[in-house]
């Protein structure tokens, strides 16, 4: 409890208290704005392409992510030969640290890269994209490379769940003469509701609050320009190399409430069950 | 018992007295201490700098500090080299804001020492560097504020167009150019023969905005540009000329595809990677491109060869002295509460001696007078030339400016470079940066 206190409510604190200053990280804050600084924030073009970028991620991942997921674990979940390979190669990308493959994909998707050369080499020089810096088409790329880099964990965690699922079920079910997919339609998909929701609500935070791979794939000047930025790449741009700390602290508490919303809602909303008593009161 | 209050409290007054006495001489001018006191205490320095990586440029900080220690055996230095950005963003920020910074460190000088002097942080050195103010001369301008000396620079220079010297032959261009007419001839004519004309990082944005900088300083006069350094003021309509004749300029389509997502220097692909392996003809960069683009050729005898540099052309018919150049370096300056040693070891990095060491490196050019001799390489060698010959040297914009004003200026020309930025937008994106 202290360490919780400590590490995480007084930074919240300070960084709420922050925000409130024009500050520029010289010399203790003494320049009291008010919320000047969550004003500026909203007015800024910048930030609310951030929060766009946030919103594609958040919905993007959810129903790309999601159904991709459930398919390769339904398939994953069946026995056949080389099963351990095929789940090894899907976690593979979620393992890799967030720097490598962020710098792999910059690699592959250059001008001169890999992916504009396999194109050319198909007869399909039309395709070739500037995949990282073309603005319309960057926050796709790099929706791209994040579901690819994190599909891997709902996979598991869909796996974990489905091994939950009582064996005997699926034979009663087979024995009642239902199909292979009547069987999943049926029996594992609503035993997996928990497990979906959770992975769901990781997403969803994990995406509000993505940062190293856009970090490291983005080139600088298209994320300044807003066409690839999200809140925490928007937060360290400000904060940190426009030398506004007082403004940094705003959007960090800005992307925070946020977090926290949504986090909050959909507890109350889509959590309610499978939690019911562990974090939430009991619902009467 | 009486008289051992009477002890303490006579020794707590003492005490007292000593503090304010004390305080009274530590917060008036700078003072050199005594010389009988330097060297006499043990003292560990520590001393940031940007060598992060391995290189000449490491390796030379590293005999620097061991030759101090020769010389002064009190004296123990530990250098920590941070990658540029890292340190100046966060790491130096950080450490100046908590109770224990570095002794020595990087300083930009300009807008960014403004900032660290009006909150204290800096050792006032005005009184102790004389000799070598007046061996560095005019460069030391940028680490002063208000006329007192904060820090000193190693590392000078100005801007100009690193060039291929062969691909121009080959072009057919006779001499390198000196108005923008004579540019934008040899734009077209590198074209004919299919090589990217002038290669720019614009993805890593300064390298772009170091173009709009250039039209800024032929546009406006030096009155104008101190007034803007010293008081954020964009008042003057030349900085809206910058922005139309960089428009202009990137409308000739001078340099290569896809630029928005080139970086600037240190990988093949990068603008300088460009430059190095003769797939670009030009590049607008510092003295420092010499060693970077050494890093990215793949065929080193032939760019020692080919690679030659020319100062920014002239504009006809613009404010601007055409005999200004812009340019910057790298100083180096002592936290407050450092210990006097501090001083001496700068005075020490300064000197004729260490600087001739430092520019043997290659890496950049020497300040001092009399380390000279030791920048062999051509190249480098017109860069000091036209250095010392310069009527005025205008700092950076973005360091003289401040990181606010700065990192707002460098988006908005990155937006023009882009295609979505306006000339106008620029300048009001540095108003409302100063006001933030």
């Amino acid at each position: 409890m202290i360490v919780y206190v400590m590490f995480v409510l007084v930074p919240m604190g300070f960084a709420f208290y922050y925000s409130l200053f024009r500050w520029r990280g010289v010399g203790p804050p003494t320049d009291f704005v008010g919320f000047d600084n969550y004003v500026l924030a909203f007015q800024d073009p910048i930030f609310i392409d951030a929060l766009r970028n946030n919103g594609i991620i958040v919905f993007g991942s959810l129903l790309i992510q999601g159904p991709i997921a459930l398919g390769v674990a339904l398939l994953l979940n069946r026995n056949f030969r080389g099963r351990t390979v095929f789940r090894l190669l899907a976690f593979v990308p979620y393992v890799l640290a967030e720097v490598t493959v962020g710098i792999m994909w910059k690699l592959l998707l250059s001008d001169a890269g890999t992916v504009n050369a396999f194109m050319q080499s198909l007869g399909m020089g039309g395709l070739v994209q500037a995949w990282l810096a073309d603005l319309d088409l960057v926050i796709w790329t790099l929706l791209f490379i994040l579901t690819w880099k994190y599909v891997g964990f709902a996979i598991i965690l869909l796996l974990a769940g489905l091994s939950n699922v009582p064996q005997e079920l699926n034979e009663a079910a087979a024995i009642d003469g239902a199909s292979w997919w009547q069987t999943q339609r049926h029996v594992t998909l609503p035993l997996l509701g928990p497990t979906i929701r959770i992975w769901m609500f990781l997403s969803m935070i994990g995406s509000l609050q993505v940062f190293d791979v856009i970090w490291v794939t983005s080139v600088p000047a298209v994320r300044s320009l807003g066409a690839s930025a999200t809140m925490a790449t928007y937060m360290v741009d400000s904060g940190f190399f426009a030398r506004l700390w007082g403004y940094g602290n705003a959007v960090a508490v800005i992307l925070f409430a946020i977090s926290f919303v949504a986090a909050v809602l959909f507890q109350r909303f889509l959590l309610r069950r499978d939690i019911e008593g562990a974090i939430t009161r009991k619902a009467n | 018992m009486a008289i051992k209050r009477r002890t303490s409290t006579f020794l707590a007054l003492s005490i007292t007295t000593a503090l304010l006495a004390a305080g009274c001489t530590g917060g008036g001018e700078s003072e050199a201490p005594p010389e009988s006191e330097l060297y006499k205490n043990p003292v560990t320095l520590t001393w940031w700098n940007n060598a992060s990586q391995d290189g000449p440029g490491k390796t030379y900080w590293e005999k620097v500090a061991k030759d101090f220690n020769a010389l002064h055996p009190t004296v123990t230095i530990e250098m920590e080299g941070i990658e540029t950005n890292q340190l100046q963003r966060t790491r130096l920020p950080a450490a100046l804001l908590s109770n224990d910074p570095p002794d020595i460190f990087q300083a930009w000088g300009g807008g960014e020492i403004r900032e660290q002097v009006e909150a204290d942080y800096l050792k006032d050195i005005t009184d102790q560097v004389k000799d070598e103010v007046a061996n560095i001369g005019s460069a030391v301008e940028i680490w002063q504020v208000d006329g007192k000396q904060y820090g000193l620079p190693y590392r000078m220079g100005i801007e100009g167009i690193w060039y291929n010297k062969d691909l121009f032959q080959q072009a057919g261009i006779a001499a390198p150019p000196t108005t923008f007419d004579e540019l934008n001839d040899a734009v077209t004519k590198l074209k004919a023969i299919n090589v990217v004309p002038i290669a720019v990082g614009a993805g890593d944005k300064w390298p772009a905005a170091h173009w709009w900088y250039n039209f800024a300083l032929r546009a406006c006069s030096v009155e104008t540009l101190r007034k803007a350094s010293l008081e954020n003021v964009f008042d003057d309509q030349c900085f809206v000329k910058a922005g139309q004749d960089l428009k202009a300029f990137i409308d000739t389509e001078p340099f290569q595809d896809n630029f928005i997502a080139t970086p600037g220097q240190n990988d093949p692909t990068s603008a300088n990677g460009l430059l190095a392996n003769g797939k670009a003809a030009m590049e607008l960069m510092g003295d420092w491109n010499r060693g970077s683009l050494d890093t990215v050729t793949t065929d080193q005898e032939a760019l020692n060869k080919f690679i030659g540099w020319f100062p920014v052309p002239a504009i006809a018919g613009s404010a601007g002295d055409p005999k200004a150049a812009l340019g910057g370096g790298d100083g180096f300056a002592c936290a407050k509460n450092a210990p006097a040693e501090c001083v001496e070891f700068l005075k020490y990095l300064v000197s004729p001696e260490v600087q001739l060491g430092y520019a043997e490196t290659g890496t950049g050019l020497p300040v001092a007078k009399g380390a000279e001799e030791g920048v062999k390489d051509p190249a480098l060698r017109s860069i000091l030339e036209a250095t010392t010959s310069a009527t005025y040297v205008q700092l950076w914009l973005d360091t003289a400016f401040g990181s606010t004003v700065g990192t707002a200026m460098n988006d908005a020309i990155v937006a023009i470079f882009a295609g979505s930025g306006t000339p106008e937008q620029v300048v009001e994106a540095m108003k409302a940066a100063a006001r933030k």
